[in-house]
């Protein structure tokens, strides 16, 4: 189950990765244990599990923001280290973060001004980003200014401003309304396909996980392990008819089943290499 | 870090003008009115024989157009100059080390926070001396500071700026640090994603996130390093500031009250003053997104002028 489609090289691999907080401590915490994945380039992969599943670790031991007790970790063929050190990947969070003191132009900047890219660039390509989620007339706007969709729209200009090959979201659309929502999962999707970036994609929701993804991968808590990845085989290309489509339907009903099962389990204490 | 909307700046300007002027009227009422009541009294609480705290009497409190009126008086009689104006000088000669003390004070007070915020071992090395820093008396620090300076052939008004910075510079460290922590954990998350220096994370995120802490600090630094200052100049000996003024009045107390709290009065404009001009720069300085201050913090800034004259007058009076 952790074989991904086959590829040159992969753009994340986790070989027997594990996270224990506080180890050494009185109380140490195993956050993740036993973690093994394989993504491909291009693909977009859902974490979906329960709280305390290690979903929003596992996305930050790929952004080299924490670093594993155990395991190896690869991002974009090199170290995560490497990886963020060459800025090889951007991150959305559930809040936009947007620093509020700047217009909205100049926080898709932000990015390209550490990078040392030149003025008239950096505000060319800040314009293009916008143009490409639909914000265009927004460049001389405060974040204050803007929705909360339209706010997370910018955080994710500015996360693919620099073009990094891995785009790392953690829970982006939970603060969202449901129309919003869908609207932003459909037009993620559209940059996706645009930009042919490889996604992880963290979500506590059942068919957004579907709805965007080419594999959902299914946590356990306590200790978070991967209990279930299961192959989104609907088309690439995807709308809100898709939705309504029967296969959808079934698809949603099996990562239900497969979070029921983690749940139930989670009551007892799992058995070791289960 | 939810953006939020920033006040209207003229609803807002004169929002706090009202209050200034409500605070200068409510004080004027309840001076007066503690007078009013306190002779219908007597001078004694109701039905006993024990006094009121302060006498009511015009020799322990003029009245308020007789320390206003004072000021438009000559000094000394048969002289030129009014009392306003020899004030106004005194007041002038001392806010110059007054504002030498406050920028010295509150750049070492931002260095000191910015080192705290970088460095845990500075932290817990540091911060126990910035606290019990302000748990000498000032009164205590003035004189060393004077006598050491003039040792070291010091002009006499460096050791006041000194004393001035010393007051300032704690509230702008204890705001800065504040500041500085502000950013969400997720935007320091982000700078690391971009894996950008720690020059760049102080200077495109934590300091700009730390002005809206850091300018409350500062009007509080404005009305410290005036304190300092006045307090300076007594063992300092310096002739031509507030502080010298306020002490002789202090002796000359019995004969014309008003004099000193014509003073006080005068220490208490500088003071508010100050603190409007350290509210200017902050609306020339800190993006509207990040301004969201409202007036009565001003006012209750100004307050701390008076009261912190109050108690340098206090400090005298316990002196002699």
């Amino acid at each position: 189950m952790s074989t991904g489609p086959a590829a040159t090289t992969p753009a994340l691999r986790l070989r027997d990765v594990g996270m224990v907080f506080g180890a050494g401590g009185a109380r140490p915490v195993t956050a993740l244990d036993g973690i093994d994945l394989t993504v491909a380039p291009g693909e977009l992969i859902s974490l979906i599990g329960p709280s305390g599943c290690g979903k929003s670790t596992l996305l930050r031991l790929l952004a080299d923001l924490l670093s594993p007790t155990s395991g190896e970790l690869e991002v974009d063929g090199g170290t995560a280290a490497q990886a963020r050190l060459g800025r090889r990947y951007g991150m959305v969070f559930q809040a936009a973060t947007l620093l509020e003191w700047r217009k909205v132009a100049a926080n898709i900047e932000l990015p390209l001004e550490i990078m040392g890219v030149r003025k008239a660039e950096r505000r060319a390509r800040a314009l293009e980003m916008l143009r490409l989620v639909g914000l265009a007339e927004f460049d001389d706007s405060y974040p204050w200014q803007l929705s909360g969709g339209m706010q997370q729209r910018v955080a994710i200009a500015r996360a693919l401003v620099f073009r990094p090959a891995i785009l790392l979201m953690d829970e982006p659309f939970g603060a969202l309304d449901e129309m919003t929502r869908e609207r932003m999962q459909a037009e993620l999707l559209q940059i996706w396909r645009e930009s042919g970036t490889t996604i992880v994609f963290v979500t506590h929701s059942i068919p957004e996980a579907v709805f965007l993804s080419t594999r959902v991968v299914v946590m356990s808590p306590r200790p978070g392990r991967i209990a279930d990845v299961i192959d989104v085989d609907l088309p690439r290309e995807r709308d809100d008819d898709t939705r309504e489509q029967q296969q959808f339907f079934e698809l949603t009903t099996r990562v239900r089943d497969a979070l029921r099962k983690v749940d139930a389990g989670s009551t007892v204490d799992p058995p070791v290499g289960a | 870090m939810a953006p939020s909307r920033p006040p209207a700046g003229a609803v807002r300007a004169l929002r706090t003008a009202g209050s200034v002027g409500a605070l200068l009227m409510g004080g004027v009422v309840i001076w007066e009115g503690y007078k009013a009541v306190g002779e219908a009294l007597g001078g004694v609480w109701p039905g006993t024989e024990v006094d009121l705290p302060v006498r009511p009497d015009d020799r322990s409190m003029p009245h308020v157009w007789e320390i206003v009126g004072v000021l438009f008086a000559p000094a000394r009689r048969g002289g030129e100059d009014l009392l306003g104006t020899i004030l106004l000088q005194a007041a002038l000669f001392t806010w110059r080390i007054a504002l030498v003390g406050f920028v010295v004070g509150s750049v070492f007070g931002l260095l000191v926070a910015i080192l705290l915020v970088r460095s845990r071992l500075a932290e817990r090395s540091l911060l126990p001396y910035v606290i019990a820093s302000q748990t000498i008396p000032i009164l205590a620090i003035a004189p060393i500071v004077v006598i050491w300076g003039g040792r070291a052939g010091l002009p006499t008004w460096s050791a006041v700026a000194f004393v001035s910075a010393y007051l300032s510079f704690y509230p702008v460290t204890i705001g800065a640090v504040r500041g500085l922590r502000s950013p969400a954990a997720t935007a320091t998350e982000l700078m690391r994603s971009y894996a950008a220096p720690p020059r760049t994370v102080l200077l495109q995120l934590q300091l700009p996130a730390a002005l809206p802490y850091l300018f409350p600090a500062l009007r509080i630094a404005a009305t410290a390093s005036i304190i300092g200052a006045i307090v300076g100049e007594l063992p300092a000996g310096q002739s031509q500031g507030l502080g010298r003024a306020i002490l002789g009045f202090a002796s000359s107390f019995s004969a014309a009250p008003e004099k000193l709290f014509a003073s006080v009065l005068v220490s208490a404009l500088l003071g508010i003053v100050f603190v409007g001009l350290v509210a200017l720069v902050e609306r020339l300085v800190v993006p509207a997104p990040l301004r969201h201050d409202d007036p009565t913090e001003t006012v209750a800034m100004t307050t701390l002028v008076p009261a912190g004259s109050l108690a340098a007058l206090a400090t005298v009076a316990a002196a002699r």
